[in-house]
């Protein structure tokens, strides 16, 4: 808890009385002011969607509902069919992190351990698209899986048009190399020197040793594939096949605003269930992001 | 580059004897086999990496380019068309609105994405309780799907029964029209986005302010500096390389916005929202003129890279420190 380090106010000051009173005024603002900027956002949000449409459309608003429907929530879930949506979600979500692994952790190993001649090129040219933001790629990035060059296929309407591009991704795979970097070279050795192979060297010496970095490209990976929503809407037109963010804004117009609102809580409480288990490993990604040079 | 490292560790099977000069010639063939295996399982190890890089990164950004020049047609080839993309492109009236719009955006964001999360930081790091608490509240809504916050905010932004002009209602301060008017729709825009993104340059802030040796304050007391001069003296620049980066990241990051025109306003009212990503947009998918989305593009990334071309420098000038 109480960390001794030194910061920008004298310790001294914070042993007066008056210091004293003004950091417990301070934080008690504090305190106030996060929870109005952050919580009551995410309460109007939850209890909007457990009013009925007449309180919902009255002005002013009631902070409290007056008549609770929780039901809502289940019956948002069957007329909006959420069951369909999120699993088109989990598909893209899950589908993207299984490639991201499958395609990221062998590319990072070989750059990283292997070395091949050209590897330092091929690792700059990934690093270049950091520079180039995707979206700003977007209409020859949508051209390319209208018709895939060599193989002529068109992956519209298919979750690979999702899952592909994914796994270009650059960050994740300079996160992994980082890491591999600080993964000794004798014991690879050693692994060698045993008999093993390139592929039984990463699978049962540096895998292991990376669970924490796996961790956290896995839920960078996760968390982005969920929050998408310009590339699905453009390469998923079919609307039986869309994920929860093209499918809400898809019906934002002609859905009653307590079911739409109820699906706009269900839809983010995978992953604010996810951030609450996994706060340790999302935060500690932030600082991975090689900022510190 | 080096070759496979290691090489030499390695054991040979036990041999019989044979003429010295024999083995080495053997031993010399084996470890060039050896050699090119590495290579060759390196390279499979890459090649997946490279196909998708190769058709969804690398083709896009040169294709990008050819785009702009070209008519896209998909029942026959594409024809050249030289400038008449960029032609078509000048004569918009649109073109000027957006990349106002855009920059102002940026601009809004800045003063606002920028200033609240390093402020806070500044704050959070000198609270010994409740730090958990701060963290995971200023984090929250980065988790959250943009399209959810976007039509949760929509809907916040009402004038009639939203929440937000009922707690300006509440407090006794004018009410706004936001969304709704041309004036006020840009920053509503903007708030939603920094009220959404905060948490993660907060975060990185208050990293940065954790590695600020004590000692750096404790002298600039010494030398009669007050707690202003010490956040000016001590703090900025001990985190001016962080600042820096994130400042020229957020640059590039609101100048593609997007998703919250395209979800709250439409572009409107009056234009005053449509940015140069929405426009492409328009261009591609609406119109269908992927040659002339392509070409404004094109303009969009010159401008980006030459952002992200100060960021490498930034980072590159730091690692030599």
């Amino acid at each position: 808890m109480a960390a001794s380090t030194r910061t920008l106010v004298r310790p001294g000051v914070l042993r007066t009385r008056k210091g004293k009173l003004v950091y417990w005024t301070a934080l008690a603002v504090a305190v106030a002011l996060f929870a109005v900027a952050f919580l009551v956002p995410l309460y109007w949000a939850a209890t909007g969607a457990m009013k009925s449409s007449a309180e919902l459309a009255r002005n002013p608003p009631t902070y409290v509902p007056e008549h609770w429907h929780p039901e809502n929530y289940a019956h948002a879930w069957r007329e909006m069919d959420l069951t369909r949506y999120f699993l088109n979600t989990v598909l893209l979500a899950g589908g993207a992190w299984l490639i991201q692994l499958a395609v990221q952790v062998p590319a990072a190993y070989a750059l990283s351990k292997l070395r091949p001649r050209f590897g330092n090129i091929v690792l700059g040219l990934m690093l270049v698209t950091l520079m180039m933001p995707a979206t700003a790629l977007l209409v020859p990035a949508y051209l390319t899986v209208v018709d895939v060059p060599l193989v002529n296929r068109n992956l519209i309407n298919s979750p690979s048009a999702v899952w592909l591009p994914a796994a270009a991704n650059a960050f994740n795979i300079y996160l992994l190399k980082n890491f591999f970097d600080r993964v000794p070279d004798e014991l690879l050795d050693a692994a060698r020197i045993d008999g093993a192979g390139p592929i039984g060297t990463m699978w049962r010496i540096v895998l292991p040793l990376s669970r924490p970095i796996l961790a956290v490209v896995s839920i960078l990976s996760v968390v982005a594939a969920w929050k998408d929503f310009l590339w699905p809407l453009l390469v998923l037109p079919d609307p039986a096949r869309q994920p929860l963010s093209v499918f809400l804004q898809r019906v934002s117009q002609d859905t009653p605003l307590n079911s739409l609102v109820a699906g706009l809580v269900m839809a983010s409480l995978p992953l604010i269930a996810l951030f609450l288990v996994f706060q340790r490993q999302i935060i500690a990604g932030l600082g991975a992001g090689g900022l510190k040079g | 580059m080096a070759a496979a490292p290691a090489l030499e560790t390695s054991v040979a099977p036990p041999q019989p004897p044979a003429s010295p000069a024999a083995v080495c010639r053997e031993r010399r063939a084996a470890r060039r086999r050896r050699a090119v295996r590495e290579h060759l399982t390196a390279y499979g190890f890459l090649c997946a990496a490279v196909v998708v890089f190769a058709l969804f990164s690398w083709w896009p950004i040169i294709r990008n380019v050819l785009l702009s020049f070209q008519n896209v047609n998909f029942a026959t080839a594409n024809t050249w068309a030289g400038t008449a993309n960029f032609a078509k492109l000048f004569r918009d009236p649109l073109l000027v609105t957006a990349w106002r719009n855009t920059a102002l955006f940026t601009a809004y964001a800045l003063v606002l994405g920028f200033l609240v999360p390093f402020l806070t930081a500044v704050l959070l790091n000198e609270f010994r309780h409740a730090r958990a608490y701060f963290r995971v509240l200023v984090y929250l809504p980065v988790m959250l799907p943009p399209v959810v916050v976007a039509l949760m905010w929509k809907w916040f932004y009402d004038p009639g029964p939203g929440l937000l002009n009922e707690v300006l209602r509440t407090l006794h301060l004018p009410t706004s029209g936001w969304l709704d008017s041309s004036s006020t729709s840009l920053v509503s825009l903007v708030i939603v986005s920094t009220w959404a993104n905060m948490g993660t340059a907060t975060l990185i802030y208050l990293a940065a302010l954790q590695t600020i040796p004590g000692e750096l304050y404790e002298a600039a007391e010494l030398d009669g500096a007050n707690l202003w001069q010490r956040l000016r003296h001590v703090t900025i620049p001990q985190t001016r390389f962080v600042l820096l980066v994130l400042l020229l990241l957020q640059i590039v990051a609101t100048m593609q916005v997007f998703t919250e025109p395209y979800v709250m306003t439409g572009g409107g009212p009056d234009d005053s929202t449509v940015t140069v990503m929405f426009l492409v947009y328009r261009y591609a998918f609406v119109y269908n003129d992927f040659g002339t989305a392509s070409a404004l593009s094109l303009l969009l990334l010159v401008v980006l890279a030459a952002f992200s071309a100060l960021y490498l420098r930034a980072t590159r000038g730091a690692k030599e420190d």
